[in-house]
Order: structure tokens, then C-alpha cells, then sequence
């Protein structure tokens, strides 16, 4: 069987990719392998086919293609450059397109909301932002109810916690 | 780094202890950033040869990594980096890079962590046979210990945040490679691909159009990384995998039922062309040694030593073969060095060849 790249040399290395529930083999020489960037022992990426770099040409990018150009702040990365590489400049770029890599994300994980382990550092700011959300879950409830004590209480609670002094109230 | 020694201890992913050998070895890597810096292919030589600097050091001081070594892309050959690939210790991207990019090994290669490759951190640990929560485990011990240190580029909401986005949330990918020659000489490895596709498992297979082309070993791994916890996908991988090895060995009986002539004569026939030829191409030991393990594990052919398979798996790769032999070599000259080489191993360990077990 000859490559598909070069369609000269021999193919020796067979790539078979799961995009959801599609079988696709690829058949690839070492060297034009080598060139796209297979690894033969990880997974290809599945950016590389969403965004219609994979394998093959037929495949179709997901990605809406007609968004403004706009680029990270922090590291200057153009919408273009990411379109091409399929790789992200820095942290701030999941900010920066957001608009962009939200549907992305979605396509490829269907989740949106992050499980599994959170640093050290980040756990309690992150934790104390979900006790944020629940005491403001709370105090919707409360005024709702026309519990205006109990709202009040809770009020105090949520300025003590965003003014960072997090008492913890362990009140009842 | 003295990449000789690799010649002499076993890759840490390939044990001759394993009970099973459908399962051949379990991985499992973590992509770590830093959080004020560019990652690798964005940001400028300068900046990534400060970053590995930086996470050399780091992960110099950290203990889950006993006695490690480092070694950065610049100072190795080409023939060196591909050693290290076959190894699985660095992929094939990085073999590409050169200054700031590295890689720190554990002495029994068990662990290691590429630096620069397409994230600032991989955090690796490879384990032979099915042993995906072992290798979680040590990488998550490994990352628990760096994070004092570093400061990881962090989302709440997405998790850790990666080059490419099919790494976000965990930024784990667990993978295990089989070895199903019964699925697919029994033409079921299709049906079972495109049932772990729905499941969204990654299958890459090293096995060519419908022949063993490549040793029947394949790959099957976690596509999906937002939104599932590391245990959840430790623990879904694992059961998969055993339900394909239970697919598998049904697979090996109906064969042995229906064609047990034909299973013995590709055993025999492996064995005997092994242990006797003087020339072997990689493909052609690929498949041989494929047919080979799978005699033993019918118990059709019996070695004193059975593990010798996985040596010569790594062992017959072509840089393996040239640093054994201490010189380059052309494609035909591996040829006859990995018959030989093939040769001689089989022959260590095969004192009592063909009797029948039962
Ligand atoms: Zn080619
Ligand atoms: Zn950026």
C-alpha cells in the first residue's frame, strides 16, 4: 500500500482515529508521518481534525471560520496564527477566544465544567467561589421567602466574604 | 545522560512477569503549564531555554523522582533521541526540539517528565501489563509536589489549561496497549473499535488493512478530558479494557477451535523462522514475534523464559540495534544485526521449544 501524502513510498504506519463513532484509517509513510507530527504512541489530536488539519482533507473544520481578528493581550497570538497551528499562545489565549473555543470545547469533550484535581493553591479559591455562589443561593432564597433576617445575616456573610476577611461564621 | 545503560535494564513498561500478556503496558501522562509564560511553541527560544532551566531544577529537588537524570534536546545525537523515543521516554515531537527542551527521567525510567514538548510539563509513568491506577498515582504524586513549587496555569471552570484545547480540564490522557491477534485474525477488532468510538475512547491502531501488519498491538486511550475526574477515567478505561480482554481470549478459543492447525503452524512457523534467519525486517520481526506470543500464551510453544518478547520488542527497534552495535547502521545491515541479535536471545532462552502444555 503506498503513502497517501506522497502517494511514492511504502506506507508502514496505519492510524486508525475514532471522531464520534466515524472509523478513519490513515495510511502514512515514516517520514510524511513523521512530518504532520504523528505520534505513533499518543493519541492524534482531535484539534487537528476539528479544525480540518487532520489526516485527511475531506474531513470538515467545525470551527465557525467568519469571526473578527482579534488577538490575546497578553501574548499577541492572532486568531490566524491558532487557526493554523492549532495550538494556544499562552493562558490568557482561553480568555482572549473565548467566543471561539467555547463550542470547541464542547464538540470535543461535551462537558464544560472542569472535574478532577485543582492545585493546592487555587483549592480555596475556588472553593470559597462555589460558597460564594451557595450563600447567594441562599439569600435569593431567603428574600423569596421574605425571610429578611435570615437575608440580612446573610448578607453581612457575603460582604465578609468578598472583603476577603473570611470569618468563618459558623453560626448554627 | 549515558544512554548505554538503557541496553542493559528492561524498558519500565515491559515486564517478563506479567500473568497476561494481552494487556501489554498502562500509561498515563499529565499536561502541566506555567502560568505567566507563553507555552513552549509560542514562546521564543530564549524563553523556553529559561523555563527548562527553571523546571529542571525544580524537578531535580523532587523526591518521587529517585535519582534522576536530566538531559536537554541540545546535548543528544539524533541516534540518542530516538533511543529514548523508542523508549516512549520522549515523543516524537520532541525529538524535533532542540535548546530549552528536555526531559528528567527516574533511574528505572518508570517515571519521567518532558519539558517543552507541546506544554511546559508531561508528567509520564508507564507500567507493564493493566496497572492504569498504579501509574495515576505516581504522576499524581509527582504533579503534588511540583505544584508547591510552580505555579500551573489554572481555570476554575475548564481546569488546567493546555496548548492544544483537547487537553484542558484533567490534562490526562490514560492509555493501554493490547496485543489482539485473536480479534483480529477472527476479523472482530472493527465491531470493537467502533464500539469504544461511542463510548469516546481513542483507538489508534499499529496493525495494518486487515493483516497483523504491525504486530496486532494497539492502543486504546481517553479521548475526552473536561469534565471527567481522573479516577472516573482511570476507573472507565480499566473496565473497558478488561472487557476486551475477555473478548480477546474468547476470540483465541473459537480460533483454536475452528483452525487449531493453522495456530499451531504460525506459532511453530515463528518460532522456527526466529530462531533460524539471518535476515528480519522490523515488520517481519513485528509480526513474528506477534505470532510467537501468542503461541505461548496458548501454551503451543513453551520458552524458559518468556519475557525475552518483550526485550526484543524494544531491543529490535532500529536505534536499540545501532547503539548495541555501537555504529550506525543502513536499513539492510539492521536487518541482518536484528536477525542475529534475535537469534541469540531466542536461543538463551529457549531451552525446552515445542512441547505441548496442556
Ligand atoms: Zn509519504
Ligand atoms: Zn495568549
Amino acid at each position: 500500500m503506498k503513502c497517501e501524502v506522497c502517494k511514492n513510498k511504502e506506507a508502514t504506519i496505519h492510524l486508525t482515529q475514532v471522531v464520534d463513532g466515524v472509523v478513519k484509517k490513515v495510511h502514512l509513510c515514516e517520514q510524511c508521518a513523521a512530518k504532520s507530527g504523528f505520534d505513533v504512541h499518543g493519541p492524534m489530536s482531535i484539534t487537528d481534525i476539528l479544525l480540518g488539519m487532520g489526516g485527511s482533507e475531506t474531513e470538515q473544520p467545525v470551527v465557525p471560520t467568519k469571526v473578527p481578528d482579534r488577538s490575546c493581550p497578553r501574548c499577541h497570538m492572532r486568531r490566524v496564527d491558532f487557526k493554523k497551528t492549532g495550538r494556544l499562545g499562552c493562558p490568557a489565549c482561553y480568555e482572549a477566544f473565548e467566543d471561539q473555543l467555547s463550542p470547541l470545547l464542547r464538540v470535543m469533550h461535551r462537558h464544560e465544567q472542569h472535574k478532577g484535581k485543582i492545585p493546592e493553591r487555587e483549592r480555596e479559591h475556588v472553593q470559597s467561589s462555589n460558597e460564594l455562589k451557595v450563600l447567594k443561593e441562599r439569600l435569593d432564597k431567603a428574600i423569596e421567602d421574605e425571610n429578611y433576617e435570615e437575608a440580612a445575616r446573610l448578607r453581612d456573610m457575603i460582604q465578609a466574604f468578598r472583603s476577603g476577611k473570611k470569618q468563618k461564621k459558623s453560626a448554627s | 545522560m549515558n544512554t548505554e545503560r538503557f541496553l542493559k535494564q528492561p524498558s519500565a513498561w515491559l515486564s517478563d512477569k506479567q500473568a497476561d500478556s494481552i494487556t501489554v503496558s498502562s500509561r498515563v501522562r499529565l499536561a502541566r503549564n506555567r502560568k505567566d509564560s507563553a507555552f513552549p511553541g509560542w514562546a521564543g527560544e530564549e524563553e523556553c531555554d529559561r523555563i527548562w532551566q527553571e523546571l529542571r531544577e525544580v524537578l531535580l529537588a523532587c523526591g518521587t523522582l529517585k535519582k534522576p537524570d536530566a538531559v536537554s534536546m541540545a546535548d543528544l545525537s539524533t541516534l540518542d533521541k530516538q533511543l529514548l523515543f523508542e523508549r516512549h521516554l520522549i515523543s516524537r515531537e520532541q525529538m524535533e526540539r532542540k535548546k530549552g527542551s528536555g526531559v528528567v527521567l527516574r533511574d528505572d525510567e518508570s517515571v519521567a517528565a518532558m519539558v517543552n514538548e507541546e506544554d511546559h510539563l508531561r508528567l509520564q509513568c508507564i507500567r507493564p501489563g493493566l496497572d492504569i491506577g498504579t501509574a495515576w498515582e505516581a504522576v499524581n504524586k509527582l504533579d503534588s509536589e511540583i505544584e508547591k513549587t510552580v505555579d500551573y496555569a489554572f481555570s476554575p471552570k475548564i481546569g488546567y489549561l493546555t496548548a492544544c484545547p483537547s487537553n484542558v480540564g484533567t490534562g490526562m490522557r490514560a492509555s493501554v496497549m493490547l496485543h489482539v491477534p485473536g480479534l483480529v485474525l477472527m476479523n472482530e477488532i472493527n465491531a470493537v473499535v467502533k464500539g469504544m468510538a461511542k463510548i469516546g475512547l481513542a483507538v489508534r491502531g499499529l496493525w495494518g488493512e486487515g493483516s497483523e501488519a504491525t504486530g496486532n498491538m494497539f492502543q486504546v486511550s481517553n479521548q475526552m478530558t473536561l469534565g471527567e475526574g481522573e479516577a472516573d477515567i482511570v476507573r472507565n478505561l480499566e473496565q473497558i479494557v478488561l472487557e476486551i480482554v475477555e473478548h480477546e481470549k474468547n476470540a483465541r478459543l473459537r480460533l483454536f477451535e475452528r483452525r487449531e492447525d493453522v495456530v499451531r503452524d504460525h506459532a511453530g512457523r515463528a518460532l522456527g523462522i526466529l530462531s533460524n534467519a539471518h535476515i528480519l525486517t522490523t515488520k517481519e520481526c513485528l509480526d513474528l514475534l506477534s505470532d510467537l506470543r501468542l503461541g505461548i500464551d496458548m501454551g503451543i510453544v513453551t520458552l524458559e523464559r518468556p519475557g525475552v518478547i518483550n526485550d526484543l520488542l524494544i531491543l529490535t527497534q532500529p536505534a536499540h540495534l545501532q547503539k548495541l552495535e555501537g555504529r550506525k547502521l543502513k536499513a539492510e545491515e539492521r536487518d541482518i544485526a536484528r536477525a542475529l541479535l534475535v537469534r541469540s536471545r531466542l536461543k538463551a532462552a529457549n531451552k525446552k521449544s515445542d512441547k505441548k502444555q496442556s
